[in-house]
């Protein structure tokens, strides 16, 4: 009894986690088609982000992940967007290359500054008991926030003007502009709350996971995968995608390694892509955004 | 017009020759004009090449973009390096390592290409592939992985392989000037193999698919097939460049499956201009010699220079290094232009 509610949370940890890894690959590439190969990149400055604010600048852990992490890397997303990103729209392939040379040259410049080492921040708040385990609050709060970002999400892109603005130019630029909209600002503006989400993730998980300049690697296929496998749909098929392969992945992982847990996340990821090759909301929640 | 389309009024036919005749030159004079360090690294980057060639081909003549070609690379690595382990004599290892990557990149082309996957979906499904490879094969470490006498070893890598040796003799081991050789031999003949390839009505048709891939179905080509068939030459190509780049260090180990080494492919391709052959070849040879020389120098490290390299790359010289030198080459020499067949430029490439 106690293994099953422990197994239930690990579950619902594992699709949080990697929903929430991917909320900021959905806006970037599920929305805006833009191949971001750094995305894994953004998500270890935010992690970064955190970790310095807490540790050498004394702010409150909460404060480091929830607003500063975002706001950083977002600003991060602002300046790559204009100054490279902009002039590869429309061209996937340059763009994959280009952003993962940013990619390197990301992790160049932090491991310039922080060096290949190894950092990491512990997690705030206790431990409660589930029979003779502990579980980390702060995992349950995770998924909470998790829940609440992806609402805000929905209701930003679907009640507020801005996100009605942001998904017609999506759609379809051309009409959007000669509607009177400033596709390159809209273009600006989502990235940067895509970059803000992909930092807010990083932060988030900074505590559960190790910072050093070559996390990314880690995030970026598995993110990748999750958003394609989604669909056109980009936030319901990113969430329901998440569902499946953090059950799958979190499963595994409990019966037998990790490593296999991982292996089985990408097998289960090409089958789908084989039986639905235009993602899960290309077939089933096709309404859906 | 012959089936090989040899035309010697066409400057591109002499840069073939021109090409093959250079390689055959480092073929005969390489072990003499090198030394044996100098010789070790041409022979890695001759390997190489050989995979740069195999993806130049998949990617800029078939049109498909493989994020996993280097799983077959590794693949014929750790073919040959069991193979060689369990058997102990070169033959037989040296042509499952071609065969298996072939026939691996068969089975996963026939659920790609007869699953309709494309584009964006067919890089990520070969990139996952890649990486389950890598995963499992950094798990192997323990005893019960092993394949026959020869264990995997686990993220530590096979060290100590045998190098192959003169067909027969198990004992009449390879010198690194006839390892030299081989693999020089084996580029050569993959140039020519696959220009004269490109020639033919197969590659014809590749590059039609390359082109439209409704238009060539509706015209009666199975584009499957094709693909499919494109995709297996690839894959067996790979097979042979790891097999060759084992007896480099005879060392593999999982990081031939790792992210960065598959993208580096790519970026050979593109840096040396995709929709040709030698470009990937200089791609190829020109970053693997800056990462040398990166390497021997701890001033800065390998991520920021090739980070700032690529970024410098895509935005100034999109279309690669030879494509781009072609456009100037026939903006100054009038003499070279009005030349439309052959190699396709790398817009139509997309």
């Amino acid at each position: 009894m106690d293994t099953a509610a422990l197994l239930i949370i690990e579950v619902l940890n594992g699709i949080a986690s990697l929903a929430l890894a991917c909320a900021g690959l959905a806006i970037i590439f599920g929305m805006m088609r833009v191949i971001n190969f750094a995305h894994g990149e953004f998500m270890m400055l935010g992690a970064y982000t955190t970790v310095v604010c807490t540790k050498t600048l004394g702010i409150n852990i909460w404060i480091s992940m929830l607003i500063i992490s975002p706001i950083v890397v977002g600003i991060i997303g602002i300046i790559v967007e204009r100054a490279f990103i902009r002039f590869f729209y429309g061209r996937m392939i340059d763009t994959l290359i280009a952003t993962w040379g940013l990619s390197l040259l990301l992790i160049g410049i932090v491991t310039a500054i922080f060096g290949n080492i190894i950092e990491g921040v512990s997690a705030p708040m206790g431990s409660f008991e589930v029979g003779v385990y502990n579980v980390a609050q702060y995992r349950m709060v995770l998924i909470g926030i998790v829940i609440l970002l992806f609402i805000g999400i929905f209701l930003v892109l679907t009640r507020t003007k801005l996100g009605l603005i942001a998904r017609g130019t999506m759609q379809n630029p051309a009409q959007a502009s000669v509607l009177g909209i400033s596709t390159q600002r809209v273009y600006m503006v989502t990235f940067a709350v895509g970059a803000g989400l992909t930092g807010l993730a990083g932060g988030l998980l900074a505590p559960i996971s190790q910072v050093i300049p070559t996390a990314g690697a880690a995030y970026v296929a598995q993110t990748f995968i999750t958003v394609i496998t989604g669909g056109t749909g980009a936030v319901t098929g990113t969430l329901v995608a998440s569902g499946v392969f953090g059950t799958v992945r979190q499963l595994l992982s409990y019966e037998f390694t990790p490593v296999l847990g991982g292996v089985g996340l990408l097998i289960v990821a090409v089958v789908m892509l084989r039986l639905l090759p235009q993602g899960i909301t290309g077939k089933i929640f096709r309404r859906s955004l | 017009m012959t089936t090989l389309g040899i035309d010697l009024r066409r400057w591109e036919t002499w840069g073939t020759i021109l090409v093959v005749a250079v390689m055959v030159v480092l073929l005969f004079a390489g072990p003499h004009i090198f030394d044996l360090f100098t010789l070790f690294k041409v022979t890695l980057f001759v390997a190489m090449s050989i995979l740069a060639l195999s993806m130049g081909f998949i990617w800029g003549y078939g049109g498909i973009l493989c994020f996993g070609q280097s799983a077959f690379y590794g693949l014929g690595a750790y073919t040959y390096a069991i193979a060689v382990g369990n058997i102990g004599e070169s033959t037989a290892p040296f042509l499952l390592a071609i065969v298996v990557p072939a026939a691996f990149a068969a089975l996963l082309g026939y659920f790609m290409f007869y699953g309709r996957l494309s584009d964006v979906y067919l890089a990520v499904v070969t990139l996952a592939v890649t990486l389950i490879l890598y995963n499992f094969m950094r798990s192997t470490a323990g005893e019960e992985y092993a394949i026959g006498a020869q264990r995997l070893m686990g993220f530590n890598g096979i060290s100590s392989i045998q190098p192959i040796n003169w067909p027969g003799d198990g004992n009449a081991l390879l010198f690194p000037d006839d390892i030299f050789h081989l693999s020089m031999g084996c580029l050569i003949l993959c140039y020519i193999g696959l220009k004269v390839l490109n020639r033919s009505h197969f590659g014809r048709v590749a590059v039609a698919i390359r082109e439209n891939e409704l238009r060539a179905e509706l015209l009666g080509y199975d584009v499957r097939l094709h693909k499919l068939q494109t995709f297996t030459i690839g894959g067996a190509m790979a097979g042979l460049a790891g097999c060759l780049g084992v007896n480099f260090n005879s060392f593999v180990n999982p990081d031939v499956f790792a992210l960065n080494f598959a993208a580096e492919i790519i970026m050979w391709t593109l840096i040396g201009g995709l929709g040709t052959l030698v470009g990937p070849m200089i791609g190829c040879i020109g970053l693997l010699m800056l990462k040398f020389e990166i390497g021997q120098q701890q001033i800065t490290n390998t991520y920021l220079i090739f980070g700032g390299i690529i970024m410098v790359f895509v935005l100034a010289v999109p279309a690669g290094l030879l494509p781009t030198a072609r456009q100037l080459a026939e903006r100054f020499v009038p003499a070279l232009r009005g030349d439309e067949s052959g190699d396709v430029p790398r817009e139509a490439a997309r």
